[in-house]
């Protein structure tokens, strides 16, 4: 198996990496790459920061191993290849009425990214997250393959495992019933903090999400749009083709004035008593795919993305994060806020219940600074930033958010004692530290 | 009665994506290859995808008596039947230089052994008097370079052949498309230096499946290598002769 020397990044563009890369093809490759040179297993890079990236090491991109392995139609049990996209599925499975059970907000991430990071989606509050909707994964490490069952003790480890127990080749996983391929959605203006709060607390939907305006201030903060979605059978146009940014942007693409304006148009699309319209799939669960490498717009600095989870009676705290970022006037557009249930199904697992709300920021100016400051805040009010967004955060601060850490760790240990599975990631926050 | 694809070298990943595109379209499909574990998972993901007919076909270029299975397989189906080649190898130059027997497998591999069994297939092809064969073959065929003049040569008498069959072929209702693929970001091209312009092996098997609806002849996929050949063609010998490109 050959490895190309590669300059690659995560999402948000902001952390780097060269190194090695392989990308295998067949099954039996892949178990030649990790018996030969253990390294981690590598999806589509949706992440933001640098769990998909290790530096002056080797990593194993799982993306060609991409196959759809069986499927009944009575249970909705799916077997996949891990580097399988979720948009994927979800096209293919929708008109025969199944969906991916959780779905993140991009189609890109593999069904090993979404293990791995034990991803969320806007059903988060009803279903949990996606670890808990797998049956089982097999596991390929050095000692060869391993199938893991959830009620394995591995499988929480491995759940929200960051790759750290091996590369997940294959899974088997419980899709959810879909009325259709096409979602009935209903929008709604929110004027300010409370109602936005109240509106999500209130919804029985089965896909929740708010759109924020990061940049209202004073009376608006808060203010944003509720979108509440169904699966229905019916007729939408197709979708068309993806548009892709083929540059990247100079710096005033999203500076605050045209952020400013974009938000306000965006608020102001939804009719003052909202309505409620019939969309492709894609279109609601996936907004941002519709613009390919849309991550350029930020230019080539990049950009960060704040994500937290606070208990639901730190509510006050998070309205005081948000003040601090809409004072701050250097949000980008598009932030969301959302009501998480308990849901969680590793050591590891980002979910608390409670609100969680995420934001961009351009990598540039005090950016780095107001993070690491919204981290700090995060961690006094009992809550935890997602791993799969952070580019910024210390160890201690971490550690202290994810109290399973140390056992987490310890287990991980027993399966890769020299940590060769470690990433930029693991290595910055030491979340391999006994 | 639908139609059915027999495709050769199955394991590539170029292969695979026209196996795909083909499945969605509620094509039939019989694959092709050497790594028989590696095939099953892909018939697996044709049926899930479309296909109503995805069954793995044992295929070595360099052993013959691999044909004829195949070929009765497709003569039990009804319908059209259809072949694509995906089949081919290219060692390093370096390897060939060294090891001249590499010579023999290299053109084996790419050219005669899917010639001979689109030879044997032939006659069951205008028998249906449809169908489709699509031939692999690479803007590397359309002149000999210092970087990989064995594996060229290979392509270049695959077209020269596909030529000949469309010519014959034709006359009874079925039809042949060469494509001339540039760069593909496949296992092949994997860290190999120097590409550029490297395509995603599904924008090379939408081009085909373009090709074979519009019933086109010769393409080049991505189409700017169309122009990046016509350049390089006509080059003058005695320059080209001093260029390593
Ligand atoms: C626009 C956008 C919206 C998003 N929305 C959400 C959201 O709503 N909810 C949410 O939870 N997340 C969200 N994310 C984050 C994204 O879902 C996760 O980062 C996901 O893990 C990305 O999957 P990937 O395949 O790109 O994995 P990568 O980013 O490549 O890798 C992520 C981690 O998984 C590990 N990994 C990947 N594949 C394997 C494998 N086969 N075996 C073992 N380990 C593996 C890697 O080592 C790494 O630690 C969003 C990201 C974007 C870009
Ligand atoms: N990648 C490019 O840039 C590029 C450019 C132009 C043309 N092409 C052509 O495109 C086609 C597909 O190649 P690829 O890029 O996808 O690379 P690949 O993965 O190496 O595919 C080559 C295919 O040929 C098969 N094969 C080789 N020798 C064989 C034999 N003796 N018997 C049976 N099968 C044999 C391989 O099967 P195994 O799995 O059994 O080895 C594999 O399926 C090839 O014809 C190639 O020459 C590629």
């Amino acid at each position: 198996m050959s490895w190309k020397q590669a300059e690659y990044s995560g999402w948000g563009r902001a952390l780097r990496a060269s190194g090695e890369l392989a990308r295998p093809e067949r099954a039996r490759h892949l178990a030649a790459v990790m018996a030969a040179s253990p390294s981690p297993a590598i999806g589509n890079r949706r992440s933001y920061g640098d769990a998909c990236l290790n530096s002056g090491g080797k990593a194993v991109d799982l993306t060609r191993l991409d196959r759809i392995l069986g499927f009944d139609e009575d249970t909705g049990l799916l077997d996949v290849e891990a580097g399988v996209g979720i948009g994927a599925l979800a096209d293919i499975f929708a008109p025969r009425g199944w969906l991916p059970p959780v779905m993140p907000g991009t189609g890109y991430a593999t069904v090993g990214g979404c293990i791995a990071n034990d991803v969320h989606g806007k059903n988060h509050h009803n279903d949990g997250t996606f670890g808990a909707h797998v049956e089982s994964f097999t596991l390929v490490t050095p000692n060869g393959e391993e199938t893991v069952r959830a009620d394995d003790a591995l499988f929480g480890v491995s759940v929200a495992g960051l790759g750290q127990t091996g590369a997940i080749r294959s899974a088997r996983i419980a899709m959810k019933r879909a009325k259709g391929d096409v979602m009935i959605v209903t929008e709604r203006r929110i004027a300010d903090w409370d109602e936005h709060l109240a509106l999500l607390d209130a919804s029985e939907a089965t896909y929740t999400v708010g759109w924020v305006d990061a940049t209202a201030r004073g009376a608006g903060l808060g203010r944003g749009i509720l979108e509440e979605g169904e699966t229905g059978s019916g007729l939408v146009p197709r979708p068309k083709g993806a548009k892709s940014v083929p540059l990247d942007a100079p710096g005033f693409a999203l500076s605050p004035p045209v952020v400013r304006l974009f938000n306000e148009a965006y608020w102001r699309r939804v009719p003052g008593n909202g309505r409620t319209v019939v969309k492709p799939i894609n279109d609601f669960f996936f907004p941002l795919d519709k613009i390919r490498d849309w991550n350029r717009l930020y230019g080539k600095t990049g950009f960060h993305q704040f994500q937290c989870v606070v208990p639901l009676d730190a509510a006050g705290a998070l309205r005081a994060i948000m003040e601090k970022i809409t004072r701050a006037g250097i949000a980008s557009p598009l932030a969301v806020l959302k009501r998480m249930g308990p849901g969680r199904a590793g050591l590891m697992s980002f979910p608390m219940e409670g609100y969680t709300l995420a934001v961009d920021f351009p990598n540039r100016g005090r950016a780095a600074e107001l993070v690491r400051s919204l981290v700090r805040d995060t961690a006094d009010a009992g809550g935890r930033i997602y791993l799969a967004k952070d580019s910024l955060a210390e160890p201690e601060t971490v550690a202290a958010m994810y109290p399973e850490r140390a056992a987490w760790a310890k287990a991980v240990a027993t399966i890769d004692p020299d940590g060769q599975f470690e990433t930029d990631l693991t290595r910055r926050l030491k979340l391999r530290a006994p | 009665m639908s139609e059915t694809w027999i495709i050769l070298g199955a394991t590539s990943s170029m292969a695979r994506a026209f196996t795909r595109a083909v499945a969605a379209r509620g094509d039939g499909v019989l694959l092709a290859g050497r790594d028989l574990d590696d095939i099953a998972a892909s018939t697996a993901d044709a049926s899930a995808r479309g296909a109503p007919l995805a069954e793995a076909m044992a295929f070595d270029a360099r052993d013959p008596e691999t044909f004829a299975p195949i070929i009765d397989r497709a003569r039990a189906l009804d319908g059209p039947v259809s072949v694509a080649v995906f089949v081919g190898s290219m060692p390093p130059q370096e390897a060939i230089d060294a090891d001249p027997a590499l010579v023999d497998g290299t053109i084996t591999d790419s050219y005669t052994g899917p010639a001979r069994f689109l030879q044997a297939i032939a006659p069951l092809i205008e028998e249906r008097g449809a169908g489709t064969v699509v031939g692999v073959g690479s803007v590397a065929g359309d002149r000999g370079r210092i970087g990989n003049y064995v594996y060229g040569s290979a392509k270049a008498g695959f077209h020269t052949y596909l030529a000949g069959l469309r010519n014959r072929l034709g006359r009874s209702g079925a039809h042949v498309v060469t494509v001339k693929p540039g760069f593909v970001d496949t296992a092949m091209t994997w860290g190999i230096e120097g590409m550029f312009l490297v395509a995603h092996p599904d924008k090379v098997a939408a081009d085909i499946l373009t090709a074979v609806k519009r019933k086109r002849n010769v393409i080049y996929t991505p189409f700017f290598w169309l122009a990046i050949m016509t350049i390089i063609r006509h080059i003058p010998e005695p320059i080209f002769k001093k260029l390593s490109v």
